[in-house]
């Protein structure tokens, strides 16, 4: 028995197998898609997931069923936080819906697929390169897409810019017009406060070829998490000049400010 | 009247169409050579050494780059040719290679087209593409040859496309089909990839396990057959619709991993090049840490084709010969 088969056997339960069997995922005979996607590591990762999300971060997903049950479809959230949990928390939130469970791809930086294990791991439990081709194929093949216009400014952000948004790249617009996909924008609170950066250390960032070293606590806060899905928002695919795709930007950048402001109201505290 | 015409012997009623194979010395012509026999004259060439096929198909050690190469198209009546003459990345040296696969193929599309051909078939390889870390998954074929940006030792390869490229715009006639193959395993294919999977034990580099696509040897042979029945000129990948990770790859077929540090980028390719492992070599180590997944759609959808060979089987068979 292989390692991965023996994690599978021990750590994922009845009821998660079941509840990932439900969504169809287009894999190959060995369970793998050519996004380096694993069905086996994706469940174990899931079940070691389980915990940290529900007890952990206690994620509280509102307006999720907004997200359509099948069919091509843009996922636009905040990005902050240092390290890619937004992505895991929203990926989690949506193959744990009772209803219509998916499987959402988290798109990352370019910078991911050079750094051992962690690209790897990364395409294991689906997220891709963010790059515009895999997202044009992804959306060919009915996928959810998670993607963060930020970038590495919204992530990489010290603890005094939170809930600041960063400047908004302007290639998910165009790729939900040609595509013809719906936008969910997404509102995360809590992730700014689950590690803290004070400053950055640039030229150690340069050196080790990194987007960012941050100057921050060695360990990630119990900081709770809500996650505001919005109404879909549906662009025509019209010739625009960029300047005209950059006021669709700013909509849904306005969208995901106003799901922002409504998560930091609801929350009773940073770690409540 | 065209020369081919006129080189046809008169009183010579031909039975059969002529089909030049190269690389004739290969697992690969081989299988090409048994699903034409019956339908086609085979005439078999290559440059490394001489093959007996059998009494029929007439067979020849020969460097393309000489004059004698033309008076096998003054002999037979080539209908068509099928060029599978690449001497891989692992083998020979950078020069022999260049001679042999850019000059040498050059030579060989000249003449198809001094000599009236029109159906040519071009044995390219996926490699073309490059591997880098910001390669998007199932490229099309109309992505960028990165692969000599990243490495000296895989020019050839992107030069005989770009040359079979030049001719397939230039003489439209020769109804040039340029084939771009993912992984070609199964018995007898002595590539890279297959060295490494048939190996007991077989490098890999710590921390990276691409996505890979293989092709069953058998799979191929028929893709061939098919694209050179159809005569459709282009530039086609050509894969099955199934991946799996390197280092599962090796699992499946029961390797031992062997690790090798891969940061920073030059430790590997050190030593790599200290052991002078044939079947790693330094200059495809890119090749193992990211990966090249390619988009056959073109070619399954243009030619109807569908690998038939299930990717547990394949991987199943390397297992068997270590045990």
């Amino acid at each position: 028995m292989s390692l991965k088969s023996f994690l599978k056997a021990k750590l994922v339960s009845k009821e998660l197998n079941q509840q990932l069997d439900k969504i169809d995922k287009p894999v190959g005979s060995l369970g793998y898609d050519p996004w380096g996607f694993n069905t086996d590591t994706n469940k174990i990762v899931l079940s070691l997931f389980s915990g940290i999300y529900h007890k952990y971060f206690r994620v509280e997903p509102k307006g999720i069923e907004n997200v359509p049950d099948s069919g091509p479809v843009l996922i636009i959230a905040n990005h902050s936080g240092q390290l890619p949990i937004d992505g895991t928390l929203i990926g989690y939130a949506l193959a744990n819906r009772k209803k219509s469970p998916r499987l959402p791809r988290a798109m990352i930086e370019r910078f991911f697929p050079t750094v051992p294990f962690l690209g790897n791991f990364l395409n294991q439990v689906g997220a891709v390169l963010g790059d515009p081709d895999n997202c044009a194929k992804m959306l060919e093949n009915g996928e959810a897409i998670v993607a963060f216009p930020e970038g590495i400014r919204g992530s990489g952000k010290l603890y005094k810019d939170r809930y600041q948004l960063q400047r908004f790249g302007n290639g998910f617009v165009h790729l939900a017009m040609k595509h013809n996909t719906p936008i969910i924008p997404v509102g995360v609170v809590g992730c700014e406060e689950t590690i803290p950066a004070f400053a950055n250390i640039k030229p150690l960032a340069k050196l080790l070829g990194i987007p960012y070293v941050p100057v921050a606590l060695p360990f990630v806060l119990p900081a709770k998490v809500i996650l505001n899905f919005g109404e879909p928002i549906h662009f025509s695919n019209e010739d625009l000049t960029e300047e005209q795709v950059t006021r669709r930007v700013e909509k849904v950048k306005s969208a995901i400010n106003g799901l922002i402001s409504k998560g930091l109201e609801e929350r009773e505290g940073i770690f409540q | 009247m065209s020369e081919k015409q006129k080189k046809t012997p008169k009183n010579t009623k031909k039975v059969k169409k002529t089909v030049l194979v190269t690389g004739a010395a290969g697992a690969l012509s081989q299988q090409i050579i048994n699903r034409l026999r019956d339908t086609y004259q085979i005439v078999a060439v290559d440059f490394r050494k001489l093959t007996f096929h059998s009494d029929d198909i007439p067979s020849y050690k020969i460097d393309f780059n000489k004059r004698g190469f033309e008076d096998l198209f003054k002999q037979y009546d080539f209908d068509s040719v099928i060029h599978l003459g690449r001497i891989s990345s692992s083998e020979e040296t950078r020069m022999s290679r260049y001679n042999a696969n850019v000059l040498g193929t050059q030579k060989l599309l000249d003449l198809s087209h001094k000599y009236g051909i029109n159906n040519v078939i071009v044995l390219s390889t996926y490699h073309v593409y490059g591997a880098s870390p910001y390669n998007p998954a199932l490229i099309d074929e109309t992505a960028p040859l990165k692969a000599a940006e990243l490495t000296m030792d895989l020019v050839d390869s992107v030069e005989l496309e770009n040359l079979a490229n030049i001719y397939l715009w230039r003489y439209p006639d020769l109804n040039i089909t340029i084939l771009r193959p993912c992984n070609i395993v199964g018995p007898g294919v002595k590539n890279t990839i297959s060295s490494l999977l048939s190996s007991k034990y077989a490098p890999t580099l710590v921390g990276f396990s691409p996505i890979m696509q293989f092709i069953h040897i058998d799979d191929m042979a028929d893709a061939i057959t098919l694209a050179h029945k159809k005569r459709i000129r282009g530039v086609y990948n050509v894969a099955p619709s199934d991946w799996i990770s390197y280092q599962d790859a090796l699992t499946h077929c029961g390797c031992t991993e062997i690790p090798i540090p891969s940061i920073p980028p030059v430790l590997p390719k050190l030593i790599t090049g200290l052991l002078d492992l044939k079947m790693f070599p330094t200059y495809l180590i890119n090749y193992f840490k990211y990966p090249v997944v390619i988009n056959a759609k073109t070619f399954n959808d243009t030619f109807g084709f569908k690998a038939k060979r299930p990717l547990k089987e394949i991987l199943r068979t390397y297992k068997e010969m270590k045990e």
